[in-house]
């Protein structure tokens, strides 16, 4: 990293290298602070919180080192555990599936389009999350014009139905991450020299080689960097299984989300998302070191 | 704010200037004075200092020990921005988001100077571009880059121009052209240029001296007649043009030229161009100061029998033979096709002279391969 | 036929493009689509075409509240996201210091961490310090898991500043301040713009944190999300789509200009 500020004259080395030294941590100082008080903290008080018990009062807690808290977690809650890690890592894969031709696409195949396009990838945000899923919600429900089509077919049941299944809960996790699996994907094509796909045409192999031999390797970093921000997230969601699906398909985070606003179990609720932090971060760091990505940000 | 128009002005002074990157040495405690109004090169292979050299002169580069003084004004750890001294980057480092106008009239409008506008198009007016004024760096093909980042340097009038390659990524015509233009530049406006290349023949070129660089020191400095002419250590034989070093002894150094014998012939070397420090010496004969014949020729001057070729190459303007001498090293000769007689053949026995006065001695414990690799044209 | 069928293969991968994004933009257009719909109570089905949503987005109740807090928020979030985050994204690209592995971690872990943890964590925070979730604790939230986001984006940009053009620009008798300004800060503006816009949207689309940290105050997508059981007024989606088309009009324009500025023929 060349440091693009410079030196003195002679008798002002001393004093002002000792300014310059400490200016990075200046220019760091606010933002850290603001984490470390707002995250690290809260992170640090859940921690505290989750081998906390019920104190004498309603309401209050006392520290007791209840380890046992997490087991009690695990057992109620093992269920919606594994599934929240099944849906994610389907949602993962689906979105990998169809991101990755679309990113292709819109990196080798898109002339002068190609900005546009990138703006149209980013483009669903801009229409919040919600009504869109909302949209889902409506569009494969009763009322809408798929299930009547697909009931026609006979492709469903007369009575069968989309929403409130898995399978919606995992659609809409799928849809709803599609532009944080296919941006980092198109990054990372569109760095591909064009001439490496070329150079391997060159020497023999045909596009489908190339593709699995030259383009993929290459655009791993991409691949990683785009599974990681649509696990994550989708492992901890709960809108979808609130909205798309049914008591059965409930998420960890609906569990979460009960035991905070419903139940009031604090200890309970803060060890189950201290079990869901670590199995993400732990599941995170072993398949970054097997992708071998060195920095994250 | 800088008026570099009456900072400091004379000749560049380096004393004793060093530079260290940890352990490895950039710049070897270099001594240098560069005359005001000359054109001076820098020449090395990379890797040799030259452009350390440079950005310590610029000012982005900290020495870590020594002096660089412009006349009496010492400028060693000034900031860049209070030398007067301007860079033409061999990337150029035009301002992607600044128009061409803006580019040149930046530094003019750091400086707080009156007549932006006329000086912008004189300016312009000399690289040949003011059509070019509005338009921006990315719109522009590298040779007109490069003028423009030439004037926006000159437009200061600094008391030294620095050029860092500034030609490396143009094509060879293009290449040819700028040598041209840019000395011309430097002569119509009297600034000092230091220019840096790793090109000898560009450095010959342009340059009124050239100082060649090795490993952070200097190994000769002059006149590129001189350099060429004359070299005094291997490299400098090696890395301008081409030459042939062939070891030998000194049996005689009574009179006017020394008499060194290489492996049984007796040579004439001019006492003034003998650089041994003893009777070990490196004889020198550039290949295209030698005569070749058929062997039983008679020939005057240095006169070397026993060779045989080994290779021969028509160039068109020459013929470059390789000749097998008997103690087992090659040497060679580069003869223009000027006298329409048929150029000799791999296998051919041949007689080869030359005038005593081109040939140099170098000290015979000098690697006589150095700078030979690093010149692209020596095989 | 054969013309057809290679025609077909070149342009696979275009044709499946196209799908990809209509697929992408169905529950935009569907949404756009029931803006319309004259149904009073909820807007599930399809009962007449009017105009009246649009020309009364504010006719349901606590719509407008709802979109007022959410912009509100957005940007306040914005603006402290933007400015901490690109000091640290210049603190970390230009600089060397002790330290380096464990901002970047600290800068990482937010991206990481699931948003339920983050908001139960944070409301839990605020109430055993006796701070009440309000318009605030949003604010504050929302700068928290944004800055990492504009750290990301404005340390790539300055990561592709090449740093030849400061040192020409100090050759040419700028100091280390003009230079900042008159170089630096031009080229990386790109960046930040898109780190601010980022921020704002993550903002203004967040549900799962805001949910816990909020308490009486409602923003866009918790209207959304509380409506949407009892029956979704059109008016939401007339909010949704006109912000969808706005900030659809705003990036293109933005690239529009910037291309021009660039001089790009």
């Amino acid at each position: 990293m060349s440091t693009a500020l410079l030196h003195t004259g002679t008798h002002e080395k001393k004093a002002v290298l000792s300014k310059k030294k400490l200016l990075p941590y200046w220019l760091l100082a606010p933002g850290i602070i603001w984490l470390v008080i707002f995250f690290l903290v809260p992170i640090y008080q859940l921690i505290s919180t989750s081998t906390q018990t019920q104190g004498s009062g309603i309401g209050t807690y006392v520290q007791t080192y209840r380890f046992a808290n997490f087991i009690d977690a695990i057992t109620s809650s093992k269920a919606q555990l594994i599934r929240s890690f099944e849906y994610a890592f389907l949602a993962t894969l689906f979105a990998l599936i169809i991101s990755y031709p679309l990113a292709y696409a819109v990196a080798f195949k898109s002339g002068r389009w190609k900005n546009t396009l990138l703006v149209l990838i980013v483009a669903p945000f801009f229409c919040s999350f919600l009504l869109r899923t909302v949209a889902w919600e409506q569009i494969l429900g009763e009322q809408g014009l798929v299930i009547k089509v697909l009931r026609f077919l006979h492709i469903l049941g007369a009575q069968g139905h989309l929403t409130a299944t898995p399978f919606a809960v995992v659609a809409g996790l799928t849809y709803n991450f599609l532009p944080f699996m296919t941006l980092p994907l198109y990054a990372s094509l569109e760095r591909i020299d064009i001439r490496m796909m070329e150079a391997s045409g060159d020497l023999y192999a045909n596009a489908l080689t190339t593709f699995r031999k030259v383009t993929v390797p290459l655009s791993m970093p991409g691949v990683v960097a785009g599974t990681l921000l649509t696990f994550i997230p989708a492992a901890g969601d709960y809108i979808n299984a609130e909205l798309l699906g049914n008591p059965g398909t409930k998420m960890i985070g609906n569990v979460i989300e009960a035991r905070y606003l419903e139940i009031v179990d604090y200890p309970g609720a803060a060890a189950l998302s201290l079990i869901l932090m670590v199995t993400i971060l732990v599941l995170v760091m072993a398949y970054v070191k097997r992708a071998g990505t060195e920095e994250l940000v | 704010m800088v008026d570099a128009s009456t900072s400091a002005h004379g000749d560049l002074t380096l004393k004793n200037l060093t530079k260290r990157f940890g352990d490895f040495v950039a710049v070897d405690d270099l001594d240098l004075v560069i005359p005001q109004g000359s054109f001076f090169a820098l020449l090395g292979p990379s890797g040799c200092g030259k452009t350390t050299t440079l950005r310590m002169v610029a000012g982005l580069e900290e020495p870590t020990s020594g002096s660089i003084f412009i006349g009496n004004t010492d400028i060693t750890y000034e900031k860049p921005y209070k030398r007067p001294v301007n860079t033409v980057f061999q990337n150029y480092a035009l301002f992607p988001h600044l128009s061409i106008y803006e580019n040149v009239a930046f530094g003019l409008r750091r400086r707080g100077v009156k007549d932006v506008d006329v000086q912008v198009q004189k300016a312009l007016e000399l690289v040949e571009l003011t059509h070019l004024a509005g338009r921006k760096p990315n719109q522009l093909s590298g040779g007109q880059q490069q003028r423009i980042a030439l004037a926006r340097a000159i437009v200061n009038r600094p008391a030294l121009l620095l050029l860092d390659e500034p030609l490396g990524a143009l094509d060879l015509k293009l290449r040819r052209s700028m040598q041209i233009e840019l000395k011309w530049i430097q002569t119509e406006v009297g600034i000092t240029f230091v220019h840096v290349t790793h090109d000898q023949e560009e450095a010959m070129t342009m340059a009124d001296t050239i100082a060649v660089m090795n490993e952070g020191k200097i190994e000769q400095m002059g006149s590129p007649a001189d350099l060429y002419d004359n070299p005094r250590t291997s490299f400098v034989a090696n890395f301008l043009g081409q030459s042939n070093l062939i070891k030998g002894s000194i049996v005689d150094s009574s009179g006017e030229n020394k008499v060194v014998d290489i492996f049984g012939t007796k040579i004439s070397l001019p006492a003034s161009r003998n650089h041994a420090h003893d009777s070990s010496v490196l004889l020198g004969i550039r290949p295209e100061k030698i005569r070749i014949q058929p062997a039983g020729t008679s020939m005057t001057g240095n006169v070397l029998n026993g060779g045989v070729i080994s290779d021969a190459s028509y160039i068109g303007v020459s013929t470059q033979y390789q000749v097998e001498m008997p103690w087992g090293q090659e040497l060679m000769v580069f003869e223009q096709n000027d006298d329409g007689t048929p150029p000799l053949a791999k296998g051919d026995a041949v007689a080869m002279s030359w005038e005593p006065i081109f040939t140099f001695g170098l000290p015979g414990d000098q690697d006589a391969n150095a700078g030979s690799e690093a010149n692209p044209d020596s095989e | 036929m054969n013309q057809l069928s290679r025609w077909f293969s070149r342009n696979l991968i275009r044709i499946y493009a196209f799908f990809g994004f209509a697929y992408l933009f169905l529950p935009i257009i569907y949404t756009f689509v029931f803006s319309f719909n004259a149904s009073t109570k909820s807007n599930l089905v399809w009962v007449g075409f009017t105009w009246k949503n649009w020309t009364n987005p504010c006719g349901a109740p606590d719509v407008c509240n709802a979109l007022g807090n959410s912009l509100k928020i957005g940007v306040l979030a914005t603006f402290f996201a933007t400015v901490l985050g690109t000091l640290m994204a210049f603190a970390m690209g230009r600089y060397a210091f002790r330290g380096r592995s464990i901002v970047n971690i600290l800068i990482f872990l937010p991206m990481a961490t699931p948003e339920i943890v983050m908001g139960a964590s944070l409301l839990t925070m605020f109430i055993s310090f006796g701070f009440n979730p309000g318009f605030w604790t949003i604010v504050i939230a929302h700068v928290m898991f944004c800055i990492s986001f504009v750290v990301v984006t404005v340390k790539a940009r300055i990561a592709s500043l090449d740093p030849r053009l400061e040192q020409a620009a100090m050759d040419l008798y700028a100091d280390e301040r003009e230079t900042f300004r008159r170089v630096t800060l031009p080229l990386v503006a790109p960046g930040i713009a898109a780190a601010a816009l980022l921020a704002f949207s993550l903002s203004f689309d967040d549900f799962i944190i805001t949910n816990f940290n909020s308490g009486d105050v409602n923003t866009f997508p918790k209207f959304v999300y509380i409506s949407a059981q009892r029956g979704l007024p059109p008016q939401a989606n007339v909010i949704g789509s006109s912000m969808f088309l706005i900030a659809l009009i705003i990036v293109l324009l933005g690239q529009f200009v910037g291309r021009r500025r660039s001089g790009v023929r």
